[in-house]
């Protein structure tokens, strides 16, 4: 059985009506319990859990602490290509989308390494669209080879593959995949998929099945926030973490909350999440689960990033380009997306030491898988 | 105090510490070096042996300290083997510290792998200390294969929740012919104190001294809990009664 199977049988509407049924009393219970559940986390990231923010961060900071010390892990993604063939309402490499498209060559990826490197990053995350011929499993492959020499940690975020290819990437050198469902919504997500490969919802939500068979170190699950209601959409992430821990216990889990920035050819977004839910969404997690990793992108702004460092949050990237090339040669035409906080790293890592948070650039060793 | 011994290494204290967890390699150096450890243990993974400046191994360039390179990370034999090599080639010591865990939630050592691995590093010449479950039985099977030490947890890693296996440790203490050190989820200085009054060899003390608000007095706090444990264990505590002393005693007609 695969988490598809759990997730046709959670059912949206009542997990929604679940949610947002909880009380006051739930939220209490949730917070002193010693071991949260997923009902705990239903009530934590429900409407009733608001007025116990503080509360949750209070709380959310002593766990982290006790696992994660005063520690930040470091990563930086490169964007290999902007080529896509999917077509995806909310993003700016979307087939539809007028855009200036590139995937890089060999000697182009190893410009942005030396500069990436010259950054002080050791923990390195490929990003690219869904287009096979172009940008298929021998390419991102091919990159992971010529890459490994210079990184102890190599995540990829591309299109799902197979359990094989998974693989094969594996035995090369590849450490984490970050798949994101996007949202567990069905029928939404047809909305939002409606052309390319990515738009079959049942292939993409049995890709971490895929992973875990295949043995993959860690892998990462989420939603984009945005297209559909964060609470509910959030309860089937945290189920879907919960299931895979359970099932796959050898590897590591990291979670994101990517909130959906503007981009060229923008969806309108159905759900609007405030700074505030942010928060109570991340204290959540980390109530609900001591151990896994939270990781947060540049799409915050600096004030939020600075500042949530403290409450959960333990792996975080800086200085990010959405554009392929964009560390040697930037160029504004290819983004995905803008990012937010726009400093430099030694900026970024400034502030982290300000805020009594060792910044950790090497966090694994290439010698490990 | 009697003198420890590990691998034919003597230590006068008997608080080893990590690396861990510290918000600076500056605090971190200050608090080791206040704790009077001997012995600290850093992870393979966040090092970088390739780099001379590298941040915690700068800050451990003292006298003071021994290096107890661990293999956190690792999920198998043959990964902590290949992982011991590269420390051992880098840091150039033969202490390791073997920390198989392929369950990166609980971070729980695994038993079979544990063996394995340590039968192979003894055979290579390395200074074994592996972190294990309070399991007497795996701790005679280790000593069978020649490790140096033994390293049994008073509770899951990072926890602070205390020696919650004390009667799993009693027996292992009774037993053992290599130090038993403690490792793992002593979260105050009384609990190290308590494991060294059971007769613990020694305790690795790491997350409740890195993210105490003060660590280098919290290190200092360990050392005086662990000097006074380890006193009171070599003074040879009065053994706790559950019953009061019968007024009548019933052997009297005995005269």
């Amino acid at each position: 059985m695969s988490f598809k199977t759990i997730a046709d049988n959670i059912g949206w509407q009542q997990t929604q009506e679940s949610i947002y049924s909880k009380t006051e009393v739930d939220v209490k219970n949730a917070l002193v319990s010693s071991k949260a559940t997923l009902e705990d986390f239903k009530a934590l990231i429900s409407p009733a859990a608001e007025p116990f923010l503080e509360e949750m961060a209070q709380k959310s900071q002593k766990l982290t602490l006790e696992r994660f010390g005063k520690t930040i892990q470091f990563y930086v993604p490169m964007y290999l290509s902007n080529e896509c063939q999917n077509i995806c309402t909310y993003c700016g490499f979307s087939l539809d989308v007028k855009l200036d498209r590139k995937t890089l060559s060999d000697q182009e990826i190893l410009e942005e390494v030396k500069v990436i490197k010259s950054y002080g990053y050791d923990h390195i995350l490929l990003v690219t669209g869904e287009a096979n011929k172009t940008v298929g499993v021998a390419y991102i492959k091919n990159a992971i080879e010529l890459i490994k020499p210079y990184f102890s940690h190599i995540a990829i975020e591309v299109q799902p593959l197979d359990k094989e290819e998974y693989e094969e990437l594996i035995s090369v050198g590849l450490n984490t995949v970050l798949v994101y469902q996007e949202t567990y919504n069905r029928e939404n997500y047809k909305k939002h998929h409606p052309k390319g490969k990515k738009s079959n919802y049942d292939f993409r939500i049995e890709t971490h099945d895929r992973l875990g068979e295949a043995g993959i170190h860690k892998m990462g699950v989420g939603v984009l926030i945005g297209l559909e209601d964060w609470r509910t959409d959030s309860f089937f992430a945290a189920s879907h973490l919960d299931y895979l821990e359970r099932k796959y216990w050898k590897t590591n889990y990291t979670v994101s909350f990517p909130r959906l920035r503007p981009c060229a050819g923008g969806v309108e977004l159905k759900s609007v999440m405030t700074d505030r839910q942010l928060v109570q969404l991340i204290c959540a997690y980390r109530i609900f689960n001591q151990e896994v990793e939270l990781s947060m992108s540049t799409r915050e702004s600096d004030t939020f990033r600075n500042n949530i460092i403290k409450l959960g949050i333990t792996s975080i990237s800086a200085d990010s380009k959405t554009d392929p090339g964009g560390y040697a040669n930037p160029n504004a035409n290819l983004e995905q997306f803008e990012i937010h906080d726009k400093r430099t790293t030694s900026d970024f890592v400034k502030k982290v030491i300000e805020q009594g948070y060792e910044p950790v650039f090497k966090g694994w060793d290439s010698g490990l898988q | 105090m009697n003198e420890l011994i590990i691998g034919g290494k003597k230590f006068s204290s008997r608080l080893f510490t990590g690396t861990g967890k510290f918000k600076s390699s500056v605090e971190m150096e200050q608090a080791l070096l206040a704790s009077g450890s001997e012995l600290v243990t850093m992870a393979l993974k966040r090092v970088d042996v390739k780099n001379e400046k590298d941040n915690i191994l700068t800050h451990l360039n003292h006298s003071q300290f021994n290096l107890l390179p661990n293999t956190s990370g690792v999920r198998t034999a043959k990964e902590a083997v290949f992982a011991a090599e590269l420390a051992r080639e880098a840091l150039e010591t033969n202490f390791i510290k073997l920390e198989i865990h392929p369950d990166p939630k609980y971070l729980m050592p695994d038993p079979i792998e544990t063996l394995i691995a340590t039968e192979e590093l003894v055979k290579k010449g390395f200074i074994v200390m592996p972190y294990i479950h309070a399991d007497p039985v795996l701790c005679k099977r280790l000593e069978d294969v020649g490790t140096h030490a033994v390293m049994p947890l008073g509770s899951p890693i990072g926890s602070n929740k205390g020696v919650r296996t004390s009667d799993f440790l009693e027996i292992i203490i009774d037993q053992a012919t290599v130090p038993v050190v403690v490792d793992a989820g002593i979260g105050a200085p009384s609990h190290a104190a308590f494991a060294m009054e059971l007769g613990a060899d020694a305790v690795l003390v790491n997350t409740a001294i890195a993210v105490s608000e003060h660590p280098t007095q919290m290190a200092i706090a360990f050392k005086l809990a662990v000097e006074a444990g380890r006193m009171a264990y070599e003074a040879k505590l009065g053994r706790v009664s559950h019953t009061a002393k019968a007024s009548s005693p019933l052997t009297d007609f005995l005269g």
